[in-house]
């Protein structure tokens, strides 16, 4: 029963947050917005109450959060379960590797008081299930959604629309596969080690929910030793011998309750007759003998997986590769007597912008956990991952597919670490989070020789205007000049300027973003 | 009932055999064969002849209300002369005279400039072949190049047409273009300080020319300023642009211009009679939006979108003839058609027409028909489809066109949608640089880059709008 209401509100969370990333349009969010914003991390970060009742939900309930509400967790319950599937009574008990856990955790600390935020979002849990889902997956939704929008419009049908994909980040891309062949081979083997050794927040949530009210408990009396619920323990937390559940590890997947057909388990409020203390010392040292060959084996098939990943890893990645030469081919069949329009490239700006609600790049970077939900959302193509070291995969602004729009403030609406906080549509048009900037030598009215005014004519604020080049003739060409002041960093003028591939006109962000 | 079921199986059977929508539209024809002979229907009974309607000059002559313009004369490739810089077909130009007159038309409009210089020419061949009592020539004093404004260069220009026409009298002597270049200074240089106007006049006196006029094109201070002189010149006849656009709207259509109501309430007040140039504004009154079209076509569905203009041009009763350019046969026909006899509109028909010129304002049709010739655009455009997306929403009425309006959303999806699809996003109107290296290639003298920023604008506030 307990097993089944844990299968049910875990299958429907897991399938909502994943839809968040997968869905382009923003309207799922309207719905399940919510469970971005009642992960650890993100409550943590923006919303303290929500943070607290995290707290009080585990001190009542144990590690329910884990094993419902984390995206993560759940991913790992499913590729155990067909690996379970497989090879039944798989597991065995291992205590706890706490030097391992705590030593995690307070590195993690460390570095996210430090602000080396490209650590914090490695290893956190949420960040890296966003990541996985909006790198590898999202794509592959997407080419589903375009296979149907082409057969929308032979239907005449505006129902689905096609989308471009494109690798945003190529770092982000390696990172979340190797986070999901090394998840997934522990999730395939050992159930939640990730959760139980390396994963900052279930470490936290381990030790609170030590003293949970309700827990997995033994009634020894019935008990026959038969070991099946440790055999099926995810965790590896249940020590049959001497009929101790580890709770800093237990995950309350129900799974032992269900296992036990002498009813000894129950999820509940105080053990129904007190188990007596048989462990020795002598048995003790046993074990942690054992742990440590354990571990040896764990670390050679560390090694082996690592083997088999890259193998998966080339595999996917050249899968990638195919992809974008078929979207390109297909470009160039469209041409026909058409120009080429050459790809406009990155710039390497010297403050990275960051998005209209995120205040300042110190803030930002200080929330973000790189979880790239509104890098899936945005629906302009402009958010891409950094990669800059010390801030990996936080996005950052940049204008070479797309500008930020007056009328979209999506990517305000679905952060939930408060790195872009919620922003009006009003105050995003007078919110200065950059500035443009004119570069003469690459401006088509001189290297072309043409009239143009493109960057002006599309400015939302009137920041740019066009002057005579040379002010003694009547006849002049005309180029664009800036007013910083009332310029707020939307890069309509960046990328709708017919410079390619590096803009005359682009925007360099601001430290800290300005009301104009 | 026998026949409709022997219709039907028929239709059946070919769609069987999948001949699809085409040949199943011809199965219907088919059955409505045996209803409507083809002869008698209205659309292909040949033009009447003697019916034409007339206007009196100030001579008490009859005038045809329709006149031909000869600017776009039919060339031997099939395209109007003063689009392409080929030869003019003389013998088609012969028989469409021929038709012409004898279906009534007794004016002809040519100038010095049309056609590259070779109006004058072929009419001058085609209407040397009928009697000089049969029709009226009006030719212009087109001394538009500066280096043709000396007394003696302009004085070339009036005694070449007399050759070119082989006429000894014109009929109707037009200074050309009043108001163009820069208003006031233009006219005095051309007409006033080398005294071609004081000697036109007396050429008049001495009846090489019957009737003196001007058309006016732009500055009002100019027309305002020869009709002042009217008392010492007498004028005797005017050319203007009148329109069911221009009657009212003139201003939005282009700001130099005036209201036709204005230009002939001035010449009605003088009893100057007024003849009509750009009665289709260019052809656009021709091809309309089908929103505008579905105003006029309740009415009456069976008459041509062309033939209300021509009809709200002979209203009023000044009108002394309506110009239209005709290079094809099928123009000619249609329009001798709508003027044998001219059916004065009713004041409904006036309102619907006022109706019809508001939503072609608001939402022209460019007047794109995708020849490829502006291709390709060197910042990457894809222009054409830009206009073709444009004009089939605007013609499917399905153009987002009034966020109140309850499918608003729906259609600005499919609008956007639509977009994405038939341009690629680099390839859209946003990107149009304005760098103006398609307009000479337009063959239909469109102002691209202006349309594009239309489109543009119109696109971007769908996209605000959400």
């Amino acid at each position: 029963m307990e097993k089944k209401l844990r299968i049910i509100l875990a299958s429907i969370c897991f399938t909502a947050i994943t839809l968040l990333f997968l869905d382009f349009t923003g309207t799922v969010h309207l719905w399940f917005g919510w469970l971005a914003k009642i992960q650890f991390l993100p409550a943590l970060l923006s919303n303290i109450a929500i943070f607290i009742s995290l707290i009080v939900l585990t001190l009542i309930f144990g590690r329910v959060y884990c094993s419902i509400i984390c995206p993560l967790g759940v991913m790992q319950d499913i590729i155990s379960f067909f690996a379970v599937k497989r090879n039944k009574n798989r597991y065995t008990y291992s205590p706890a590797k706490n030097y391992l856990r705590y030593g995690v955790l307070v590195i993690f600390v460390v570095m996210f008081i430090l602000g080396i935020s490209s650590f914090v979002a490695l290893l956190a849990p949420y960040s890296s299930f966003g990541r996985i889902i909006s790198s590898i997956f999202a794509p592959i939704y997407k080419l589903a959604n375009n296979g149907l929008a082409y057969l929308a419009e032979r239907f005449d049908s505006y129902l689905f629309y096609s989308v471009d994909i494109w690798v945003k980040s190529i770092g982000t891309l390696i990172i979340s596969i190797f986070t999901i062949s090394i998840i997934g081979y522990l999730a395939w083997k050992h159930g939640r080690t990730y959760c139980n050794t390396i994963c900052p927040v279930g470490t936290i949530l381990g030790f609170i929910s030590k003293f949970s009210i309700l827990k997995v408990r033994f009634d020894e009396n019935k008990c026959v030793n038969c070991g099946l619920c440790a055999k099926n323990c995810k965790s590896a937390c249940i020590d049959i011998k001497h009929h101790v559940i580890d709770y800093s590890r237990c995950v309350s997947c129900m799974n032992c309750l269900e296992k036990c057909n002498k009813n000894t388990l129950s999820y509940s409020f105080k053990n129904k007759n007190t188990p007596k203390v048989k462990a020795t010392q002598k048995q003790d040292k046993k074990l942690e003998n054992k742990s440590i060959t354990e571990k040896k084996s764990d670390s050679n098939s560390v090694l082996k997986s690592s083997n088999s990943i890259s193998r998966k890893d080339f595999l996917s990645i050249a899968g990638l590769f195919a992809v974008s030469k078929v979207i390109h081919a297909q470009d160039k069949k469209i041409d026909g007597g058409l120009a080429f329009i050459e790809q406009k490239k990155v710039l390497k700006r010297i403050t990275p912008i960051k998005p209209h609600g995120s205040k300042s790049f110190a803030n930002f970077t200080l929330h973000c956990t790189a979880c790239h939900l509104c890098v899936s959302v945005c629906p302009n193509d402009i958010l891409i991952p950094s990669s800059d070291l010390q801030h990996f995969g936080q996005p950052e602004l940049s204008y070479e597919r797309g500008y930020c729009r007056p009328e979209c403030t999506l990517c305000s609406e679905v952060c939930p670490t408060g790195a872009i906080l919620p922003i009006s549509k009003e105050e995003k048009a007078s919110t200065q989070i950059g500035h443009a900037i004119f570069i003469k030598e690459n401006c088509v009215v001189l290297t072309d020789n043409v009239s143009c005014g493109n960057c002006s004519r599309h400015c939302p604020t009137g920041a740019i205007q066009m002057i005579p080049l040379d002010k003694d003739k009547q006849d002049s060409a005309l180029i664009p000049i800036v007013n910083t002041e009332l310029c707020i960093g939307c890069g309509a003028c960046e990328h709708l300027c017919p410079s390619r591939p590096y803009s005359s006109i682009y925007v360099e962000g601001h430290d800290v973003h300005r009301t104009i | 009932m026998e026949i409709k079921d022997n219709c039907l199986n028929r239709r059946a059977f070919l769609r069987a055999i999948g001949g699809g929508a085409a040949i199943s539209a011809l199965a219907f024809a088919g059955c409505n064969k045996d209803k409507v002979a083809p002869e008698t229907q209205p659309e292909s009974a040949d033009v009447a002849s003697g019916k034409m309607t007339y206007r009196k000059n100030l001579k008490g002559e009859n005038i045809s209300i329709l006149g031909y313009g000869c600017m776009r004369l039919p060339t031997i490739t099939g395209e109007s002369a003063r689009d392409g810089k080929d030869e003019i077909d003389q013998e088609m130009v012969n028989k469409q005279v021929d038709y012409a007159i004898a279906h009534g038309v007794n004016y002809f409009d040519t100038s010095p400039s049309y056609c590259q210089g070779q109006s004058e020419h072929a009419m001058g061949i085609a209407l040397s072949r009928h009697s000089r009592d049969k029709y009226y020539i009006a030719t212009k004093l087109s001394n538009f190049v500066e280096s043709t404004w000396s007394r003696e260069a302009s004085l070339k220009i009036y005694n070449n047409s007399f050759k070119e026409l082989q006429v000894d009298y014109i009929d109707y002597m037009l200074l050309h273009g009043i108001g163009m270049g820069e208003g006031m200074e233009t006219l005095n240089r051309r007409y006033l300080e080398n005294g071609i106007l004081d000697f036109l006049i007396k050429e008049r006196e001495a009846g090489r020319i019957r009737n003196l006029g001007f058309s006016y094109h732009g500055d009002i201070k100019c027309f305002d300023y020869l009709l002042s002189r009217h008392q010492e010149i007498k004028w005797d006849f005017v050319q203007i642009q009148m329109n069911y656009v221009d009657w009212k709207h003139a201003k939005q259509v282009n700001p130099r211009n005036t209201n036709a109501e204005y230009l002939y309430t001035e010449l009605d007040k003088r009893n100057i009679p007024v003849v009509i140039m750009e009665p289709l504004l260019g052809g656009r009154l021709a091809n309309i939006n089908n929103q505008s079209a579905a105003i006029l076509k309740r009415i009456d569905p069976s008459a041509s979108i062309a033939s209300w203009a021509f009809r709200f041009a002979g209203y009023y009763p000044k009108v002394l003839t309506v110009l239209s350019g005709m290079t094809y046969m099928e123009h000619l026909k249609e329009n001798i058609q709508t003027y044998s006899p001219l059916i004065q509109l009713s004041s409904n028909e006036l309102e619907s027409l006022e109706a019809a010129a508001l939503t072609i304002l608001d939402f022209p049709l460019v007047q794109c028909n995708t020849c490829q010739y502006c291709m390709p655009c060197p910042y990457g455009l894809d222009i054409p489809n830009i206009f073709s997306h444009y004009n089939k929403c605007l013609n499917d009425g399905s153009l987002p066109a009034n966020a109140q309006s309850e499918n608003y959303k729906k259609l600005r999806k499919a609008f956007l949608v639509g977009y994405d699809r038939t341009v690629p996003k680099l390839r859209q109107a946003n990107h149009c640089i304005a760098c103006n290296h398609c307009i000479p290639h337009c063959p239909q003298n469109i102002d691209i880059p202006k349309e594009m920023q239309r489109i543009d604008k119109f696109v971007e506030t769908l996209k605000q709008n959400v």
